[in-house]
């Protein structure tokens, strides 16, 4: 077993998930398995390839900076679970 | 005559010729849908008044020069569409109604085209059978048992079963081919950056892709020029100008070379699908083409560099959801940390929750090099294999998926039996090809898909190709037998 409960947490934590004892215990067997097989990427040898992260060789792309329409206030609010007039409302962060 | 029944081409000919309207077409459409979803459960959405608006419109412009101008759809429900709800599937985005387009769904709407609904599908598009939706699972229009294929089954399904005359979907790992296999019509993932992403919900953003699902090959030309091109709100997306598909439609594959790698063709694979396979070979040779067998050696890593690539975009991508902007949040919390945490475990479901984890733990501090770097250095090398191949051959010939569709149930207490299903079909989108599955067969009544991969922005080719399969075989003219349901 490479992961043990312990990461399970730590790394749910992080992902910002609560998991109950019983997702833990499932996620701890699943990750181990699925971990397992990743195993076989440590068959080749890649201390001489290049990462691919994206297929097409991408560059920054500029444009020219210039005023254009963007989403009303009131469309970009309407899906906002909690709002107080103009706002997203959210539980406070800063202590009194 | 039953017009739900039309492929594009064929509805486009009445609407020119005004033997049919829009309107007509898409009361046909909502009829058959009516009579049938109760058993495919294809949609998630429908979006009747709007759509007879839209179709009545179209009429009475009566300009149906375009071929998709008033022709009824079905869009994945990950697909932006401004003004109607977009779920992923998720309970976590179950409210939501985006406040735009994509640009794939605002092509289509400039063009007329005739959104009926949302398309059912894995949450957040990672599964392979539909089964993974929170809301319902889709079912196979050939046996009802049996799953559509995911990630865009709804899609996949809802064209098979006649509920639109075509569909969009996405493909991250196989989730258009895959379910287009599985429920025997076309469906075709682009050139990465072909198709502009922008208003797609992220899944994996390296290896996401918009493409169509279509009744036949020439349908899926149409679309396609109708959805490719480059997009200022999509840096990803080509600059590279954008040809007339349906040009390609021409049944003459004389001189072509066609790859057919081992790898992809050996014991994991079902028999009867490897025969039909070559069965489609001997087709392409009988029409002139050349094929020889080829190695891919890369390909049995793929699967698993994805595994990790996939979910670590993923992990990334799905930190948004947070319960502050849109979607749902947890009725009750103590503080912004609990309100975060409550609504993401809450929102999630088991599988998204188990990529999430997976990208979390590869991305995370100390693990990165051995399971992110590792998996982005396999993928230069699976993108080297096809590079070689491209060199001798025109296109590569494999099955979409190793199976035919499995029974509902089946799969899902193993997630990697369940993985194992895109097999054929990931390497594509790591190397960031385009492919396309066409229908070459049966296996005990189900459809089998060919794949068909092509070079990079090389669409024309492996449509020129499977429009000559087609026209040289009769599997796309069968239909599954789901009838109206009393």
């Amino acid at each position: 077993m490479r992961i043990a409960k312990e990461t399970v947490e730590h790394v749910a934590n992080l992902a910002r998930l609560y998991l109950s004892e019983e997702e833990k215990a499932e996620m701890t067997e699943k990750l181990n398995s699925i971990l397992d097989y990743m195993d076989k990427l440590n068959e080749l040898d890649t201390s001489d390839v290049e990462p691919t992260a994206h297929v097409i060789p991408i560059k920054n792309v500029f444009r020219e900076d210039v005023v254009q329409e963007s989403l009303p206030l009131e469309k970009a609010l309407e899906n906002a679970p909690d709002r107080d007039g103009n706002f997203f409302r959210v539980p406070r962060i800063i202590e009194e | 005559m039953e017009l739900h029944k039309l492929t594009i081409h064929e509805a486009h000919e009445l609407l020119k010729k005004k033997e049919i309207s829009s309107e007509e077409l898409t009361k046909a459409l909502f009829e058959r849908i009516k009579n049938v979803d109760d058993k495919v459960k294809a949609f998630i959405t429908l979006d009747e008044e709007r759509a007879l608006l839209v179709s009545r419109n179209a009429d009475k412009k009566g300009d149906f020069s375009h071929p998709l101008t008033g022709i009824p759809a079905a869009v994945k429900d990950n697909i932006c569409t401004k003004d109607l709800k977009t779920t992923c599937s998720s309970k976590i985005l179950a409210n939501f109604v985006p406040p735009y387009d994509a640009t794939v769904s605002s092509k289509l709407k400039t063009r007329d085209v005739v959104v009926l609904g949302k398309t059912n599908m894995d949450e957040f598009a990672m599964g392979s059978s539909t089964e993974n939706s929170a809301f319902f699972a889709t079912r196979n229009p050939w046996d009802l048992e049996r799953v559509p294929g995911g990630s865009s089954g709804g899609s996949a399904a809802a064209v098979a079963a006649d509920e639109c005359i075509f569909a969009i979907g996405s493909d991250t790992g196989g989730s258009i081919r895959q379910p287009a296999g599985y429920c025997g019509v076309v469906g075709m993932k682009p050139t990465y950056g072909r198709v502009s992403r922008f208003g797609l919900v992220a899944y994996a953003s390296s290896l996401d892709q918009i493409g169509p699902i279509t009744k036949d090959v020439t349908d899926c030309a149409i679309v396609l020029n109708a959805i490719a091109g480059h997009d200022e709100m999509d840096s990803t997306s080509a600059d590279i100008p954008v040809p007339d598909y349906t040009e390609s439609l021409k049944p003459d594959v004389r001189g072509m070379k066609i790859g057919i790698p081992k790898e992809y063709m050996g014991e994991g694979i079902d028999a009867e699908i490897r025969d039909a396979v070559m069965e489609a070979a001997r087709t392409f040779e009988k029409m002139g083409a050349f094929f020889e067998e080829i190695s891919l050696p890369h390909t049995e890593y793929a699967l698993w560099a994805y595994y990790i690539i996939a979910p670590a975009e993923a992990s990334s991508n799905l930190a948004r959801y947070d319960g502050i902007r849109y979607g749902v949040r947890a009725k009750e919390y103590d503080d912004l940390i609990d309100l975060y945490k409550k609504t993401r475990s809450e929102g999630f479901g088991a599988e998204v929750k188990r990529r999430i984890m997976l990208g979390t733990y590869a991305l995370s501090s100390g693990y990165y090099d051995a399971y992110y770097l590792k998996a982005q250095k396999v993928r230069t090398l699976v993108k080297r294999d096809f590079d070689e191949a491209f060199k001798k051959y025109d296109f590569i010939l494999v099955p979409t998926a190793p199976t035919v569709a499995f029974k509902i149930g089946e799969n899902t207490d193993d997630p990697l039996k369940m993985y194992m299903n895109d097999v054929c079909t990931i390497p594509v989108n790591m190397a960031g090809l385009p492919g396309i599955s066409l229908p070459c067969g049966f296996s005990g009544g189900m459809p089998i898909g060919l794949q068909l991969i092509g070079k990079p922005f090389d669409e024309p080719t492996i449509l020129r190709a499977a429009y000559a399969f087609e026209q040289a075989t009769d599997f796309h003219k069968n239909k599954p037998g789901i009838e109206v349901i009393e």
